[in-house]
């Protein structure tokens, strides 16, 4: 009986009631939304780059070495020269070493120099090796592989020819047109920024700057790379090596731990978390606090009902219960909706998000933190309806 | 059945009631009359437990209520009473058979749903509703439909007292009279005490004892 009130009674105030869940739903839903992007977004770069415990680079700021060799985001202000990359190999206490030199582009991607080594040592996700959807690794020296989120752009196959630029811009003025690339290999889709780049060799990379009709060696190798992702023979030396590094004398170079320096990124980037979490929160105490005014205001035209049930008998307990869950079954349907539109957009918008922004999204949002987030979104609708309830039971009272 | 002595109640500062002995006996049908805003209805509140008096004692059933905490007044209430206000009588969201369920639900009378229900159609059949009606909310009901419906609502749950604040003073003639023969029948049927206050003393043939409320006030100058 009790529920068959509460449901009768908001399907009478049906306008105001649904208009309140629509508020609830979109807060809940731009707050459900901030909290499972955060952790997807979080969870994305830290499976970007796996198994690599080093990252050698010229000498500069930390996070910085970190967004250009790993998330190709910004660019080295200076490089470090073959050489000492060809002795970090040598070391004795090196597993292997991935060169990367950047400073290409084709149409707005990055053109990444490396060798062999790269599509045999590089892992992403848990330790995850990378794997070709068609095709092989470059052989030759003009020979491309190419991303996944690339090869699907631009509908490239293998055998497809491409040309790569100068620079890392959108547009650029100088395309190496004289030596033009062929397409050897198509990477698996991995969620990480190896989709959006081209991977060439470093000799590749070097001829193409070369002017046209000049002879090529095979063997043609840069001057200097940008950056080299180490793997060690143990990682008990990781600090022993770094430290090596950091004191070495050819040139002033740096090591960074890519963990490490990923939580000073995080660290640094929680002031934007944290605002972008309020105002969410905020938004959503601002729909609760909007139904609570609702409720508040429509008292006086319950106060005749709430009187009636007075006079039959019913206990303080009963009108304050029966405030309460017509709040709780307002806030949770809301709550509801706003889950099924997460669920529903993020099943349909996966593969935009991946495509536009390389962002691999689940669309499985139930975790820990997710639920203790619902949770507080109930506690918080619950304890909204406290003076509304309180309200209703002091108007009860005064029947005369 | 119901009992009051030195009863006084004031709203700020200003004396509503001041009963030195009033009595009503089982069965017996009072009317107390009286203009408005002389305290009518706050005595019927008081005899149901919703307003304390100041000084005296309200005794119910040889209870006496007014010493009790809310809680145990509003399952006394429930269980024990039955009541029919003026108008607005019944949740306007609620079905015709809900609002009669409701009361039976909150006097935790004891019974199998099924029953209970068939019950209350069968005590609203008695007032000449029936059919698609019960399932009607109770706002699109016409008054002297609602107030009959508030006559089957206090008697569901089989109280020993029914009180009537004014339960004619909306309705016309005719659903007046229908009104007060229907209530009679169940109050005879049931066996209940009723107390109902009116300033219409047109009512006064139904009842068997008619009073004035300021005769009950003056009883203490007596």
């Amino acid at each position: 009986m009790f529920w068959r009130v509460v449901v009768a009674s908001l399907a009478y105030r049906r306008g105001a009631v649904l208009l309140s869940i629509v508020a609830i739903s979109i807060s809940a839903l731009t707050l459900l939304s901030v909290e499972h992007i955060r952790q997807q977004a979080r969870q994305a770069f830290s499976q970007t780059v796996s198994g690599v415990d080093l990252i050698v680079g010229a000498r500069g700021g930390d996070i910085n070495l970190l967004l250009y060799s790993v998330f190709h985001l910004g660019s080295a202000s200076r490089n470090m020269s073959y050489q000492s990359f060809d002795a970090l190999q040598q070391s004795a206490d090196v597993a292997w070493a991935i060169p990367l030199a950047m400073g290409d582009s084709h149409r707005g991607h990055r053109v990444v120099g490396t060798n062999a080594n790269f599509f045999e040592h590089f892992r992403y996700g848990q330790k995850t090796p990378l794997q070709f959807q068609q095709g092989q690794a470059f052989k030759q020296t003009f020979e491309v592989v190419i991303g996944a989120q690339v090869a699907r752009k631009f509908n490239y196959q293998v055998g497809d020819s491409l040309v790569i630029s100068h620079g890392l811009g959108q547009h650029s003025f100088q395309q190496h047109e004289q030596h033009p690339f062929t397409v050897s290999g198509i990477l698996a889709p991995t969620g990480t920024p190896v989709d959006k780049a081209l991977y060439v060799s470093l000799a590749g990379l070097e001829a193409a700057h070369r002017p046209a009709g000049m002879a090529l060696d095979a063997a043609i190798i840069p001057d200097s790379i940008t950056a080299t992702l180490i793997g060690l023979t143990s990682r008990l030396k990781t600090f022993q090596v770094q430290r090596r590094i950091n004191e070495y004398r050819g040139e002033p170079l740096m090591a960074i731990l890519p963990g490490v320096t990923l939580t000073q990124l995080w660290d640094s980037l929680n002031v934007m978390e944290a605002t972008l979490r309020t105002i969410a929160g905020l938004i959503f105490a601002a729909a609760l606090i909007g139904l609570s005014a609702t409720l508040l205001a429509s008292m006086r035209e319950r106060r005749q009902e709430l009187i009636i049930m007075r006079t039959l008998g019913a206990r303080p307990s009963f009108i304050i219960l029966l405030i309460q869950a017509e709040v709780m079954l307002i806030a949770t349907t809301a709550i509801g909706i706003a889950i099924l539109l997460l669920w529903t957009l993020l099943s349909a918008g996966q593969s935009v998000i991946m495509q536009w922004l390389g962002l691999a999204i689940s669309s499985d949002f139930f975790t820990a933190n997710v639920g203790l987030t619902l949770l507080g979104l109930v506690a918080a609708s619950a304890m909204v309806a406290l003076y509304p309830s309180y309200r209703a039971y002091r108007m009860s009272l005064v029947v005369s | 059945m119901i009992t009051l002595s030195q009863l006084q109640l004031a709203y700020q500062q200003r004396p509503v009631l001041n009963i030195s002995h009033w009595r009503v006996e089982p069965g017996e049908r009072v009317l107390v009359h009286g203009p408005s805003g002389s305290g009518k209805s706050t005595l019927l509140h008081v005899l149901a437990g919703l307003l304390l008096p100041q000084q005296g004692r309200v005794e119910i059933l040889g209870q006496t209520i007014n010493h009790w905490s809310g809680r145990k007044r509003d399952a006394f209430r429930a269980r024990h009473l039955g009541f029919i206000a003026q108008q607005l009588n019944l949740i306007p969201y609620l079905t015709v058979l809900d609002n009669v369920l409701l009361a039976a639900h909150l006097s935790q009378r004891q019974g199998l749903r099924h029953t209970i229900k068939a019950q209350a159609e069968s005590l609203l059949a008695e007032v000449n509703l029936g059919g698609d009606v019960l399932q009607q909310p109770a706002h699109t009901l016409s008054l002297g439909q609602q107030q009959r419906v508030a006559i089957v609502r206090a008697m569901i749950h089989q109280p020993q007292i029914i009180l009537a604040d004014e339960p004619t003073s909306a309705l016309d003639d005719a659903n007046r009279d229908q009104f007060m023969q229907q209530l009679q029948r169940l109050c005879e049927q049931q066996n209940a005490t009723l107390v109902m206050v009116s300033h219409d003393l047109s009512l006064m043939p139904a009842f068997s004892r008619v009073q004035a409320l300021h005769e009950l006030q003056a009883q203490e100058n007596n």
